[in-house]
């Protein structure tokens, strides 16, 4: 992806601390010499491109309802037909392979712990796999954004 | 602090992102019947609270040339966890560090940490450092490195179908 100075200082200066005054990106255009309308032109052009997936809030988990990881092993013939049952689910929001045994890992997120388990187990009962549940004990990182330089 | 129903509406209505317009507040408080200024002054109380830990642009790693994404698990007796985590979460490459629990036998591991890189090479080194610099290799591990991304987006928590997680 092609990205210049301006792109990058977007990409990377911006990741917290979005000005909560009525008109947050002519505060960003005026820390970047830039208009206004042409920090919304770039944003929206970098979510097009699919460099950013979205201008908006990080939410620290269990502050607001409840969610978990949770993790299943599926033979490798059959892993793209279980990750679309899981992707259906509405409460899944991040759900990657990865290399292991244990080889879908997605995130369930609902009101409260009781449609995360609902959710779960409809997974454990469309899917005939046993579902690993991970909920977050303690956190040791405050996530502050990414440092892509 | 505890975000009420109107907090959870709010969240729900930006779980996408805000408009990408002159007034995003004033859209936001369209969209939830809110005022432009009860919409600013409830984010901002959801950050001080430390239930939105940021607002911002949220990157796509991989898109971005960070094609190498690893989940790193150790097994880290519950005496030592919280020692062990914070040594690990002070690297910069480190861009979550969790304890979940244990599910003995097949998921001995209770400290995660993920990790994203240019690629594995790079990922490699960093894990290495985690083990070495930071005292980790002394405990079980393994490296869970992620190969298809089947879904990211936003968490959602209404409960209708459908704010923000990140876990890779």
């Amino acid at each position: 992806m092609r990205l210049d100075a301006v792109d990058k200082k977007l990409l990377n200066d911006f990741q917290r601390g979005l000005p909560l005054e009525p008109r947050p990106f002519a505060r960003i255009a005026e820390t970047l010499g830039l208009s206004e309308h042409e920090v919304l032109e770039r944003l929206a052009d970098l979510h097009d491109r699919g460099a950013i997936s979205r201008v908006g809030a990080v939410v620290q988990p269990n502050t607001v309802g409840a969610s978990t990881l949770a993790a299943m092993a599926v033979p490798a013939d059959r892993l793209d037909e279980i990750a679309a049952i899981v992707n259906a689910e509405p409460a899944v929001n991040h759900n990657y392979e990865r290399e292991h045994e244990i080889n879908l890992w997605f995130v369930v997120a609902a009101a409260d712990a009781a449609g995360v388990r609902e959710t779960l187990r409809r997974i454990e009962r469309k899917t005939g796999f046993k579902v690993l549940d991970l909920p977050l004990e303690q956190a040791f990182y405050i996530d502050l954004g990414f440092d892509l330089r | 602090m505890i975000p009420d129903i109107t907090d959870r509406r709010l969240l729900d209505a930006i779980a996408d992102g805000l408009p990408l317009t002159s007034r995003p507040f004033a859209t936001v408080a369209a969209w939830t019947g809110l005022g432009e200024d009860e919409v600013i002054r409830r984010l901002g109380r959801l950050l001080a609270g430390g239930v939105v830990k940021r607002l911002g642009v949220v990157v796509r790693h991989r898109e971005l040339g960070y094609h190498a994404n690893a989940m790193v698990v150790w097994d880290v007796p519950d005496d030592e966890i919280a020692e062990a985590g914070r040594r690990a979460a002070a690297y910069p490459f480190v861009t979550l560090c969790y304890q979940r629990p244990r599910r003995p036998p097949i998921w001995p591991y209770n400290l995660f940490c993920m990790i994203h890189g240019k690629d594995r090479a790079a990922v490699k080194a960093q894990i290495a450092t985690l083990n070495g610099q930071a005292g980790l290799a002394r405990y079980g591990h393994a490296v869970l490195f992620s190969r298809l991304c089947f879904k990211q987006r936003g968490a959602r928590f209404d409960r209708e179908p459908a704010p923000a997680l990140e876990v890779a």
